[in-house]
């Protein structure tokens, strides 16, 4: 945060503009930059999850470990997923940019559907763990890997409700070109979510301990 | 600009139910404040709350020196004495000190940067009501079996389920997480204003320092409340769900929990004393009839402290046994922090220095603030020394230190606000000589209880006992102790006397700018009009407002420039306003001006405001009933039932609130082209709100997108 | 996938001006260079996913998993969430948390024996 970044006084001749156009001094609309200052409060929330994952690694006393129980192959599909969706996202943003309603429905459905996908990989990933042994109660490992994980689903859980929100918004007419600000701010939201995944399959997945 | 052709109320007058709920039009009664999203009110009820609390937690206080004022004292058990005293921190810290500044911001910083409110008005009163049930469904647990009583700072295992097998814990945990989440929202709103809502030609730079410092630690409250909503989540899935986070058998780290709380902990402390800071920092200039001595150099150090503070959390940690090269690390960095903030010490030295020099109430605290703090800070800076910590940790030296910081620096700059800012608001001076009164027993009560705290912990008088032994020779000083606090009791009734006194007898009207002050909040009356200013100024510079108002001869005498009489210098402002208001028969500030015109409604000035709305309230509603099912679940499954509506509840209330739009259609009155607008996604005519447009617009709030942490953090992530 | 491309940088500095954006797009991705993006994203995280089964050095291993898990992180916020085209302070905001995230959590850790 520093003083030279505001982009200067707003020029008293826009400061009326068309009764539309909020004339804010960043030029950025408050509801994205609302959402942003979020997501930089949410690396902090994220952050700390990951580094209590990290303390306890290796530290299990009993129980099963990352090794044993964990399916790459699964869970790279399971982030594959994921990552497409974040494309599915920024095709449902330029369409809705370039006023086209049907392609934005698709696509937010497809982002919807494609984040349920993940959701359900992740259910079965729980399921199966549990099965193996590893629940949250079982050792430091369980503990710190279902509260990791668990909080970026329901993140994401959170984000399909979102999506699906907007999309019945859409469907009813709601959601005309002008507000496609909605659909980008739903989107950085999305994103990021994607992003944590990002950083979790390398760090908790993949990184061996 | 045409206006409509006969005054009407303030508040739309058009069909108030494009959403589910009709919106309320009386702009007076109750309801209008229950739906308030006007900042002036919201910051007054976070003041009028926040001192209730004070009053709660100066209870404790008393309580907790009854007990302790003699040897093997008896009022209080262990068990309870545990409770007082966490309930006294856990209430100061969070419901009062942190609230008061809210207070502060909410009402001042949209005035100081030239807007007409925040830039989410609706989630402003959100935070509010959160923080209100919060507070209660912390203290219902007074109620219910038992309060907190882990102290403040909740170390785990001990507040585990193994050895905190009660409620009280959980009333702490889900408590703070509805606290948090009222803060962090709060600091999503102010930073959004302030970056984005200023009025032409208000650079940063050009922002008064209060406001600098509201943007501070609304950064720091943004960065820092993740990290103990984890922790506290941490220990939430330990008590209730069985993880091993802190359970040492399984091979958990108590050490985790001090450092994530202290990663919280220290820039906390930070957010308990910049605001206070900034107030002192807004008094001094005006009671000295000087420009704040090095503005920028000010500014930088708050920003400083907002950085470096995430540095120094270990010291805190001091004994844990983490070895020498953090525990030398930390207390170097510790030291440094000690910098930036001596710097403003000087600064605000200088600020009076040579000054021409007024000694009301509101100087007196900010003059009190600044000895007072400066105590804190050097027993703060010997802490530092790791070495000599070693014997201070965990004895009465470490809670006289943080007491004169705390209280000898939050509270004192607190009173000096709400002295100086209170005509502002109500539009009638409090009285100056009971002021006086105030702050004199004030300063001698809060002395006498906390200085002879440094000897009494230095001697080894451990903290958090509830009792001592008399062979310990402690009794003497522990005696003064709980007289002095006696002191600051009666202090504090002085001053609600005062303020039951200055309403009721002698009401003296404040006029805009009773104490010939500099920024922007003293250009319009007193209290402002609902929109604020009825046209949004264009700043030139630092001070404008005293700019306007005064120019230099070459001889550096002020000249007057905007036809009012020359300001006070060294007469009393109750006199001279008593004495005008006794020549005119109304508030006209006493410079003999004639009558300021009636205030305009924004209706009749073509200014579109931001509506009331119920949603906010129900909002917030959903959250002690997330905390009691999710608390009581842990028992009995049903009980995540109640937990289920209150999420039900949650997610209903923030979608009507952004199906919901920012403002009313209102009646046409040929402005603008945006009326009788189909409602659209949270759409409706933007609220003008100033320059800075950043009403609560379209899909602001809707959608669920900021409201994430609210959403998240009742049962998981934020 | 890739009609009305040509369209979408009219139409979108026009949305510009109307909202204020601070430039006029220039750069913007069109839908074809989001796919492209996209795939760019795949490989890497095949190339991740590889890693796992090689048996190069641990260290080796991990400082280039970290390494791709950057790069990805840099082109989504980037590109997916528009950074690089927006004003900067969205950008200062995200970076000043997500820095401070890492250095709080790290020196932590590092005070706990984790790493160093």
């Amino acid at each position: 945060m520093t003083v030279t970044e505001q982009a200067g006084p707003a020029a008293p001749e826009a400061a009326h503009g068309d009764g539309h156009g909020h004339v804010t001094n960043t030029g950025l609309s408050n509801e994205k930059l609302a959402m942003w200052t979020f997501l930089g409060s949410e690396c902090l929330l994220f952050g700390a999850l990951i580094s209590a994952y990290f303390l306890y690694r290796g530290k299990s006393t009993s129980g099963p470990t990352p090794e044993e129980i964990y399916d790459i192959p699964f869970t790279s599909v399971s982030s594959f997923v994921l990552l497409m969706s974040s494309l599915t996202m920024v095709l449902a943003l330029a369409a809705i940019q370039r006023g086209d309603h049907r392609r934005l429905r698709v696509w937010l459905m497809a982002t919807a559907l494609l984040g349920a996908t993940f959701i359900a990989g992740q259910v079965y990933e729980f399921t199966s763990f549990i099965r193996e042994g590893l629940t949250i109660k079982t050792n430091l490992f369980g503990s710190s890997f279902f509260v990791l994980t668990g909080f970026h689903g329901v993140h994401v859980t959170l984000g399909i409700v979102m999506l699906l929100s907007l999309w019945n918004l859409s469907l009813r007419g709601k959601l005309p070109r002008e507000k496609s600000e909605v659909v980008e701010i739903a989107g950085l939201y999305w994103h990021f979510v994607d992003v944590v995944w990002i950083v979790i399959f390398t760090v908790i997945y993949l990184i061996p301990t | 600009m045409t206006t409509v052709l006969e005054p009407t109320i303030d508040t739309p007058a058009g069909p108030a139910d494009s959403g589910l709920l009709r919106r309320p039009t009386n702009p007076k009664g109750a309801w209008s404040w229950i739906t308030t999203v006007d900042h002036k009110r919201i910051g007054i009820m976070y003041g009028v709350t926040a001192f209730v609390f004070f009053l709660l937690g100066g209870i404790e206080a008393l309580l907790i020196r009854v007990q302790l004022a003699k040897p093997n004292g008896t009022v209080l058990s262990a068990e309870a004495y545990n409770q007082i005293f966490t309930m006294h921190g856990t209430t100061m810290v969070f419901l009062v000190v942190m609230p008061m500044s809210a207070a502060f911001f909410n009402y001042l910083a949209p005035l100081q940067i030239g807007a007409r409110d925040v830039a989410f008005p609706r989630l402003n009163a959100f935070s509010f009501w959160a923080f209100l049930f919060g507070g209660l469904f912390l203290y219902s647990s007074f109620l219910l079996g038992g309060a907190p009583n882990g102290g403040w700072f909740g170390y785990a295992p001990n507040t585990s389920i193994t050895f905190s097998p009660g409620y009280n814990i959980d009333f702490w945990i889900f408590g703070l997480q509805i606290l948090g989440i009222a803060s962090t929202v709060g600091a999503v709103n102010l930073i959004v204003t302030m970056l984005n809502m200023r009025a032409p030609g208000m650079t940063l730079m050009r922002m008064p320092v209060f406001t600098w410092m509201t943007l501070v630690s609304s950064f720091l409250i943004l960065f820092a409340m993740p990290v103990i909503t984890v922790a506290l989540f941490l220990l939430m899935f330990d008590r209730n769900f069985g993880s091993n986070f802190f359970n040492p058998a399984a091979g958990g780290d108590p050490v985790l929990w001090q450092h994530l709380f202290w990663l919280f902990g220290h820039p906390e402390v930070y957010i308990l004393i910049l605001p206070a800071m900034g107030m002192v920092s807004e008094i001094l200039p005006t009671f000295a009839r000087k420009p704040l001595f090095g503005y920028p150099v000010i500014v930088f150090s708050g920003i400083a402290i907002g950085f470096m503070g995430w540095g120094v959390w270990v010291h805190h940690m001091f004994s844990v046994g983490l070895g020498p090269v953090a525990v030398s690390a930390f207390s170097v960095s510790t030291m440094f922090i000690a910098v930036p903030t001596g710097v403003k010490i000087f600064n605000w030295v200088a600020t009076v220095w040579r000054g021409s020099l007024r000694f009301t109430t509101p100087m007196l605290f900010a003059l009190g603030f600044i000895a007072m703090f400066t105590i804190g800070g050097l027993s703060g800076v010997t802490h530092s020394v790791s070495p000599h910590d070693r014997q201070q940790t965990d004895t009465y030296y470490v809670v006289a230190h943080f007491h004169y910081v705390l209280f000898g620096g939050a509270l004192f700059g607190i009173m000096g606000g709400i002295y100086y800012w209170w005509p502002k608001i109500f539009g009638y001076l409090l009285d100056e000589r009971w002021g006086k009164v105030n702050f004199w027993t004030w300063l001698v009560g809060f002395n006498l209880t906390f200085a002879p705290m440094h000897i009494l912990g230095l001697r080894g008088m451990p903290r958090r006992i509830y009792t001592y032994d008399d062979s310990l020779g402690l009794a003497a000083l522990n005696m003064m102790a709980t007289v002095g606090s006696f002191v600051i009791a009666v202090s504090t009734m002085i001053f609600m006397y005062n303020v039951w006194y200055s309403t009721k007898r002698r009401r003296i009207p404040a006029g805009d700018d009773p104490w010939d002050a500099r920024t922007l909040e003293w250009a319009t009356a007193s209290p402002p009009p609902d929109y604020n200013f009825k046209e949004v100024p264009v700043v030139h510079s630092v001070d404008d407002f005293w700019h306007q108002k005064y120019t230099e001869d070459d001889e550096g005498r002020l000249i007057r420039i905007d036809g009012g009489k020359p300001g006070p210098s060294t007469a009393d402002v109750a006199f001279r306003a008593a004495a005008a208001a006794a020549v005119d028969g109304n508030g006209t500030g006493g410079d003999g001006a004639p009558p300021a015109p009636p205030v305009q409604t924004a209706h009749e000035l073509g200014i579109h405001m931001p509506s009331p709305s119920y949603y906010p309230l129900l909002a917030a509603l959903s959250l002690p009933i997330l905390g009691y099912g999710m608390m009581y679940g842990r028992s009995s499954g049903s009980h995540y039932v109640v937990a289920g509506l209150g999420a039900v509840l949650l997610f209903a209330s923030i979608y009507a609130w952004g199906m919901e739009p920012s403002a009313e259609p209102e009646e046409p009155h040929g402005h603008d082209g945006h009326d009788g607008e189909p409602a659209l996604v949270g759409a409706g005519p933007q609220a003008e709100l100033g320059a800075g447009d950043g009403a609560d617009g379209p899909a602001g709030d809707g959608e669920g997108s900021d409201e994430s942490p609210g959403t998240g953090n009742g049962e998981a992530g934020a | 996938m890739s009609s009305g491309v040509a369209d979408t940088a009219k139409d979108l500095e026009t949305h510009d001006g109307h909202d204020g954006e601070h430039d006029a797009h220039a750069g913007h991705p069109t839908e074809a260079q989001y796919v492209k993006i996209a795939l760019f994203l795949a490989v890497v995280t095949g190339i991740e996913v590889g890693l796992y089964y090689t048996s190069f050095s641990e260290v080796a291993t991990n400082v280039t998993l970290l390494v791709l898990a950057g790069v990805k992180f840099v082109v989504v916020a980037a590109y997916f969430m528009h950074l690089k085209f927006d004003h900067p302070i969205v950008r200062r905001l995200f970076i000043t948390g997500f820095v401070l995230a890492c250095f709080c959590y790290v020196a932590y850790l590092v005070t706990l024996g984790v790493f160093l």
